[in-house]
């Protein structure tokens, strides 16, 4: 197929993906979010074990804007949205570009819940019958979506409990397997209740010290967002970036700077609660297409 | 040595010491926790499929293939008999390696062998072949519809579909990608 034929076959899906996010920058505009842009090359990366940032020269392309957001929050600016390109080193598959686009909004003095009550509304504004068909399955986004645990969800779906995935180190791989492809069938599925191990930057809940306030967003298996409750402890979260540098460097991995002056702002950041949601994927689901490769005008291999 | 942000789909590497060429691929990161590499790998060999996951970290040895010249010489009792054109040194193919492509060899073509040391274990043909048509129903007068085929066989015991107008005798050409009829020759 020629590229310029390739490039038409794509035109639909490009209308539909300029149209959803003019939707929700309204939607996010009317309820006093501020849209803002920070900078995409920064010198330091939050550190995580499991996400490589694209070097920059002596800097990175950043892996999510959280770091400059949350300083935006610790300012004093309460409601904060942000629609931007982020870069992950080699992640690239049906779901995955390196490139990506990325949608988080923040919210001051607001835990989780309020981000999951956001994202009920959310899509029921870009699709008000309710009803998403997607590569066959329908699905009915009438709020409340379901709230299903990491624990229930393995009790449901997979061979071993959560707790014998991850003693005997198949979590990946039965979470992959097993459990994200039944999740957010029939109706969105809101997962929650992962082990504080799996959020470097959240707030472990105060009733269970050994979960974290994240949960994850899925609809027809399809993994859309991902929310915490803001850690907001400076010296816990340099702890915490400590230990995943410590891990990359032990792996191997490209060592990152910690981000000084984020953990110094941090210290003055209201709670918070924060989210990332994969555009890309959300239009995936609105155009019904089974590859990320649809819904943007060009991939890495086509340049 | 590859490593797992190498591997994609058509990627030729080594596993179990047999060659293996993955055809299909997919990169998933559940819970933002380790990636894992979702390989489905063809067995060059024996031609086998399998599911196989990796996790960041494998390495893998890329397979030792060459791809060599060759001319289409004979079929005899051991396969389809190639002669490097270089080397001059003689190789056989079986009738499973070769699969549909063993209908598009005629005497003297020039081909490339895909070799896994000294076994030859795929074959890549010209574009297109020309082949005579031994069978096929008679034209009838006033079928001048487009898209109006039927089935011929070919000299080497091929069928496929051709326009009605192809007759018994006449020469023909065929795609030897897609199998497919391209055009009638003129001699």
């Amino acid at each position: 197929m020629s590229f310029s034929c390739a490039l038409e076959q794509k035109r639909s899906r490009l209308q539909a993906r300029a149209r959803i996010f003019n939707e929700i920058r309204a939607f996010f505009t009317c309820r006093d979010f501020l849209e803002v842009e920070t900078p995409h090359r920064i010198p330091s990366n939050a550190p995580e074990l499991h996400i490589d940032a694209q070097p920059s020269g002596e800097q990175v392309l950043h892996t999510s804007p959280e770091l400059c957001m949350k300083r935006l929050l610790a300012a004093g600016y309460p409601r904060l949205f942000q629609i931007c390109h982020c870069w992950r080193s080699a992640e690239r598959g049906a779901r995955h570009l390196p490139e990506f686009t990325l949608l988080e909004w923040y919210r001051a003095h607001s835990d989780y819940h309020s981000l999951m009550d956001d994202c009920e509304r959310l899509l029921t504004r870009l699709i008000p019958d309710t009803q998403l068909h997607y590569q066959g399955q329908t699905i009915d986004l009438t709020p409340p979506f379901e709230r299903l645990t990491l624990a229930e969800a393995f009790a449901r779906y997979a061979p071993l409990s959560l707790e014998q995935a991850l003693a005997t180190d198949q979590f990946e791989e039965l979470y992959s397997d097993q459990v994200e492809p039944d999740l957010g069938r029939g109706k969105p599925t809101i997962l929650y209740g992962f082990p504080a191990s799996m959020a470097a930057l959240a707030r472990c809940c105060p009733i269970n010290p050994h979960q974290a306030e994240r949960f994850e967003l899925y609809i027809a298996g399809l993994e859309l967002a991902n929310a915490f409750s803001e850690l907001t402890d400076a010296a816990e979260q340099r702890q915490r970036f400590e230990a995943e540098e410590a891990l990359r460097r032990a792996q191997g991995k490209p060592g990152y700077p910690l981000p000084e002056a984020f953990l110094r702002d941090l210290a003055h950041m209201p709670p918070a609660a924060g989210i990332a949601l994969g555009l890309d994927r959300l239009v995936m689901l609105l155009t019904d297409a089974t590859t990320i490769d649809q819904v943007v005008a060009f991939t890495p291999e086509d340049l | 040595m590859y490593n797992c942000s190498d591997l994609k789909k058509g990627l030729k590497v080594m596993i179990d010491g047999e060659p293996h060429v993955i055809a299909q691929f997919d990169f998933s990161k559940p819970g933002k926790g380790q990636a894992l590499y979702k390989c489905k790998l063809r067995n060059m060999i024996t031609g086998s499929l399998f599911d196989r996951t990796y996790r960041s970290g494998e390495s893998f040895e890329p397979a030792p293939l060459e791809e060599r010249d060759m001319q289409y010489l004979y079929q005899d009792e051991t396969g389809y008999v190639f002669m490097d054109t270089k080397s001059f040194e003689q190789i056989s193919l079986s009738a499973d390696t070769l699969g549909d492509d063993k209908y598009f060899l005629v005497d003297n073509m020039e081909v490339k062998i895909l070799m896994f040391g000294e076994v030859g274990i795929g074959i890549t043909l010209p574009n297109f072949v020309t082949l005579r048509v031994t069978q096929a129903d008679p034209w009838v007068k006033g079928d001048t519809a487009a898209g109006n085929n039927k089935p011929a066989t070919v000299e080497t015991g091929y069928t496929l579909q051709v326009p009605s107008f192809v007759d018994e005798g006449i020469l023909i050409q065929i795609d030897t990608r897609t199998g497919e009829y391209v055009t009638r020759v003129k001699e």
